[in-house]
């Protein structure tokens, strides 16, 4: 009975960072990207438009989700749940400061990465079902880019996972603690420097930020695999997205930033999560600079760029890494 | 409490459960919110007010289908990787041979796939 209640309290809780999340993070990505465009962004509704995701909140929920005639309705209905399901579950792993996880995983990365994975097939199947010819496009691409870039972006993990000698991101996090030479924080970002920019890359291909964006493709697709969906449907598949950029940036701190702690100074539990959290949102927020500043790829020169470049690259730098690791443990011990 | 390795990967699965009860209340409580008023008009495919010629099923680019394929092969190394990346310094240095020799193997691969043209977009 107790497990059970705990289990619903920690349930209930990463519920809440999603919903905050996503309403924060679809005000933030407007605001930002008014900024950029030197435009001003929402400032109606609400101090400096901050009450705007909410009210679109509240029109999604009382709009009516039309089903096209022509769709195939079973996997029409299915796909949000099989978009946004995984990419809650991802939230289980993350450490948000010391013993602070919804459990601990000592397969935790991998699991991540394993549930985000799945969100794909929900796409694709969004965009089969829709029986519209602008989402079957958008839904193969989303599948052809996703799945190619999921390749870099596990083989760019595997280089903190070598280091920390574990996937229990709360291990990850706890060998990031101290400093280099005395000054220099121990975050993995400056050792595994190629690797961080391979997972950046591939990071903002899998939740198909604008250089890489193809799948929605605003001016040329409306909302690609989305583009039949409406009401709260469409607001899951939305809010899936903007979960999967919490996740893809909370994950990169972990692994490169040394996740919830200060540099140099020993970081005071109560200030874990804040730390945390707004690493991830420095994370985030160079996402949608890079989203601002960038025009988008071809779908050829995406795929082209993942397969002969960021793969061959990470590859390379594994053995390589995997090398110079091993080399210095056998100088260290004899 | 040192909790236990059943109970963490247990969380997996009432996750999963608990994420499509939360989708499908809120879509239950969205249909009782709105005011719906079907129409023919209205539950036909988008198609910027043009009636859609053909059907939408067609056949695709083959080209997904041999990145799919590579993807494949390229998915289940990265998930050997993973094991060998933890015990990379408690292993013997053999293991460190091996796992280099693996690796030239798929690259072999890759390069392959990359001479016979099927990482080009045709």
């Amino acid at each position: 009975m107790n497990i059970a209640i705990e289990i619903l309290v920690r349930f209930l809780a990463m519920v809440a960072l999603l919903l905050v999340n996503g309403v924060v993070l679809i005000y933030m990505l407007r605001k930002v990207l008014g900024h950029l465009h030197l435009r001003i962004g929402p400032n109606r509704v609400g101090p400096f438009g901050l009450l705007q995701t909410t009210n679109d909140v509240i029109k999604l929920l009382t709009k009516e989700d039309l089903r096209p005639a022509a769709a195939d309705a079973w996997l029409f209905n299915i796909a949000p749940f099989l978009v946004f399901v995984p990419s809650f579950m991802a939230y289980i792993p993350l450490v948000f400061g010391p013993e602070l996880a919804v459990t601990r995983l000592d397969t935790g990365i991998l699991v991540i990465f394993a549930v985000l994975s799945l969100v794909p097939i929900g796409i694709m199947m969004a965009g089969w079902a829709s029986n519209s010819k602008w989402s079957l496009i958008g839904g193969m691409r989303a599948a052809g880019q996703q799945i190619a870039y999921e390749i870099p972006l596990l083989l760019s993990v595997l280089g903190p996972v070598m280091m920390a000698g574990s996937m229990d991101p709360s291990a990850i996090v706890a060998a990031q603690s101290g400093t280099w030479f005395g000054f220099i924080p121990r975050w993995f970002v400056l050792p595994q420097i190629i690797g961080f920019v391979v997972y950046a890359i591939s990071a903002q291909a899998e939740t198909q930020q604008t250089p890489f964006d193809m799948s929605e493709a605003e001016s040329e697709l409306i909302t690609g695999f989305a583009n039949e969906y409406g009401g709260m449907r469409f607001g899951f598949l939305y809010l899936a997205e903007f979960s999967n950029m919490f996740i893809v940036a909370a994950v990169g701190t972990m692994l490169f930033f040394g996740g919830w702690q200060l540099p140099w100074i020993e970081t005071p539990g109560w200030a874990a999560p804040f730390v945390f959290i707004l690493k991830t949102y420095i994370g985030i927020f160079t996402m949608m600079w890079a989203r601002g500043s960038l025009p988008r790829f071809r779908v050829d020169q995406m795929l082209a760029f993942c397969w002969k470049r960021l793969i061959p690259i990470s590859l390379t730098w594994v053995v390589v890494w995997a090398c110079i690791q091993r080399l210095a443990f056998e100088a260290a011990i004899r | 409490m040192e909790p236990t390795y059943a109970f963490d990967y247990s969380v997996i699965a009432w996750f999963l459960i608990g994420g499509v009860a939360f989708v499908s209340m809120t879509l239950g409580m969205s249909r009782l919110l709105q005011h719906r008023k079907p129409g023919t008009v209205k539950s036909e495919i988008y198609e910027c007010g043009v009636e859609p010629v053909g059907p939408p099923w067609v056949q695709l680019k083959i080209g997904y289908y041999v990145y799919a394929l590579l993807f494949v092969l390229f998915e289940v190394e990265t998930a050997f990787l993973f094991p060998w990346a933890v015990t990379l310094n408690a292993l013997p240095l053999y293991v460190l041979a091996e796992m280099v020799v693996f690796l030239a193997i798929l690259a072999l691969g890759l390069v392959y796939a990359w001479k016979e043209g099927a990482l080009s977009w045709r």
